[in-house]
């Protein structure tokens, strides 16, 4: 399963927001877009899943261009996990992860057991089994997100388009978000997701596509796109990266360069850079 | 939750019993009672033929003029139970009705119109839904024209200023009214009445109420998915335009057949899936039918006192108005409280 833009144009009619993209994603992949507020990430999110047509060129699924497939089967292929939004109705986290089943059911049909199955072990899955029968609005914010993912995995797409998964979560549900991603893609899933912070796609992404305003300023493998230049060109603020020790190994971190100084004391900077 | 999807059979199976008690004590009570053997006996000879071995002057206030009365009232409170949740699932937000947005008054205009045109029950129903549809499509264009706001307000908003639209066109429409024929009919089925559903209204309006609620009751689980924003919805592989689209109709067929029928008897719509809501949760599959079956059992209920309260007869929309003001305002208290 992959999925591949070709010579892509995105946008609204009589809005071109972005030109003659190229981009692709592997199977067991997981590629970071990242890019300013207003770069495009999101139009071109709903355009590789199907939500708006393409202006030109062609997004492929497997080879399959997608504007040719039916909304059910781009669905079984493709599956979206938006930010998570507070709705007017308060489904448990069964019924919301029931509703990955809808691509797999006709019309007039409810899900059955097997369906049931499948939706609790994506909950189980992400570990919010223990949650299943409560109302999405009774829960945290991280574990609404989870719940998304959970409903997205339900439908057995193999491919996931994530959109800012980590936004509006505290630091730790950030890395539970993260830390499941990673572990998706363990599992054999690819993953695209958007972010507004790099160093998430340090922590995830084994590719990186940046973008700006519409524009493709460079993808290719996180470690060797993310640097200082095309981070602080992508920002328009000077950018730094570095690298610190964890338990988990040597990472990579970013941080930007204050010019007005201030609230990080030098004592502070030696103890991270240790 | 008191209703919970594996408890569901039971619900109903408890609800259809009380349900048909109320109706042979709606068919027992009133200015002639009739005793509960007899109500039984009567019905029985339905089946049976023969007199049931009760009176002619039982028999026939039983059969010819409650009868119609009870099926009547019926159909059109689990109509607009049903249709109201529904309007609520599309809407995504659980304080819409068919009156609010405007639907009832729509209908309401255009069977009017069939009123003054002297047409016959057919055409009036045409006109009656041809009027909600219109009223409905209007509010949703305008909605998605006026974007920006905040969603659920505009929509509502919409509602009240597209019915008062409709409502003016009623006003229109009965002043202009020949006033010794047409204006009393208009002005009696503008409070909203059930004592005038003849059965041959009824087997004229109580298909095409079946024929709005079927395609809601195969459709009860998918309908779900329009509380979603659309982007999830057709991520998940609805063809979300082409359902919302269904519904409505669905909705708005079964509406306007109960308003051609009883008027417009308000309320309903909105306080009755609210109310199953809470003993069901919000899952579409378990609010449809407790909605059909409470909204059935609450018009029924309020018919009946409506005719053996007071001397006269109320009509039954100002018993569901006194009821529906104090509940919606609840109602908004409550989601007010909930949504920061």
């Amino acid at each position: 399963m992959t999925l591949a833009a070709r010579a892509l144009s995105f946008g609204y009619p009589g809005r071109e927001v972005g030109h003659g993209l190229d981009l692709d994603l592997a199977a067991a992949e997981v590629l970071c877009v990242l890019g300013p507020n207003g770069a495009g990430k999101t139009t071109l999110m709903r355009t590789l899943l199907g939500l708006i047509p393409a202006l030109g060129g062609q997004v492929l699924e497997s080879g399959r261009d997608l504007a040719r497939l039916s909304r059910q089967a781009v669905a079984r292929a493709l599956s979206y996990v938006p930010q998570a939004s507070q709705g007017p109705f308060d489904f448990t986290l069964l019924e919301l992860a029931e509703m990955g089943r809808t691509a797999h059911l006709g019309a007039f049909a409810k899900p059955g057991r097997k369906d049931r199955e499948i939706a609790r072990s994506a909950l189980e899955r992400l570990g919010i089994g223990g949650l299943a029968e409560r109302p999405i609005g009774a829960v945290s914010g991280g574990e609404r997100q989870l719940a998304l993912i959970a409903r997205a995995l339900a439908s057995e797409a193999r491919l996931l388009v994530m959109d800012e998964p980590t936004a509006g979560l505290d630091f730790g549900n950030q890395s539970r978000v993260l830390e499941e991603i990673a572990r998706l893609k363990a599992g054999g899933l690819s993953v695209l997701l958007c972010s507004h912070d790099p160093d998430h796609a340090f922590l995830v992404a084994d590719r990186v596509l940046l973008l700006e305003s519409g524009r493709v300023l460079a993808q290719g493998v996180t470690a060797e796109i993310l640097g200082d230049e095309n981070l602080s060109r992508l920002y328009g603020v000077r950018v730094h990266v570095t690298e610190v020790d964890t338990p988990a190994g040597r990472r990579r971190v970013c941080v930007p360069a204050l010019t007005a100084g201030g609230g990080s004391s030098p004592v502070a900077t030696g103890r991270f850079m240790n | 939750m008191l209703i919970t999807r594996s408890r569901l059979p039971f619900a109903l199976a408890a609800g259809l019993v009380a349900l048909a008690l109320l109706v042979a004590l709606s068919l027992a009570l009133g200015s002639f009672p009739v005793a509960p053997r007899d109500v039984a006996n009567a019905l029985w000879s339905v089946f049976a033929g023969g007199d049931g071995g009760v009176g002619d002057r039982a028999r026939s206030v039983v059969l010819e003029i409650r009868g119609p009365r009870v099926v009547a009232a019926l159909f059109v409170g689990a109509a607009l139970g049903t249709a109201g949740a529904a309007y609520q699932n599309v809407f995504r937000n659980p304080l819409v009705s068919p009156d609010i947005l405007g639907v009832s008054s729509g209908c309401a205009l255009g069977a009017i119109v069939g009123i003054l045109a002297g047409l016959p029950a057919a055409a009036m129903q045409g006109l009656a839904f041809a009027g909600g549809l219109a009223a409905v499509g209007l509010v949703l264009a305008v909605g998605s024209w006026v974007r920006g706001h905040d969603r659920v307000l505009t929509l509502v908003l919409t509602g009240v200023v597209v019915g008062s639209l409709f409502s003016a066109g009623v006003a229109f429409a009965k002043t202009v009214a020949d006033p010794y024929n047409q204006l009393p009919a208009i002005t009696f089925w503008l409070l909203g009445s059930l004592g005038g559903a003849l059965p041959a209204d009824l087997a004229f309006a109580v298909p095409l109420m079946l024929l709005g609620m079927v395609p809601l009751a195969l459709l009860r689980w998918r309908v779900n998915l329009l509380a979603l924003p659309d982007d999830e919805a057709r991520a998940l592989g609805v063809d979300v335009p082409r359902l919302r689209f269904w519904v409505i109709a669905a909705a708005t067929l079964s509406t306007s057949a109960a308003v051609a029928i009883a008027g417009v008897i308000g309320w309903i719509g909105l306080v009755v899936p609210h109310a199953a809501r809470m003993l069901t949760g919000p899952g579409f599959a378990r609010v449809l039918p407790i909605s059909a079956l409470l909204g059935a059992g609450f018009l029924l209920l309020v018919d009946t006192l409506c005719r053996t309260a007071v001397a006269g007869e109320l009509p039954p929309g100002v018993v569901t108005a006194i009821v529906g003001t104090p509940a919606f305002i609840a109602l908004l208290a409550a989601s007010s409280r909930r949504t920061p």
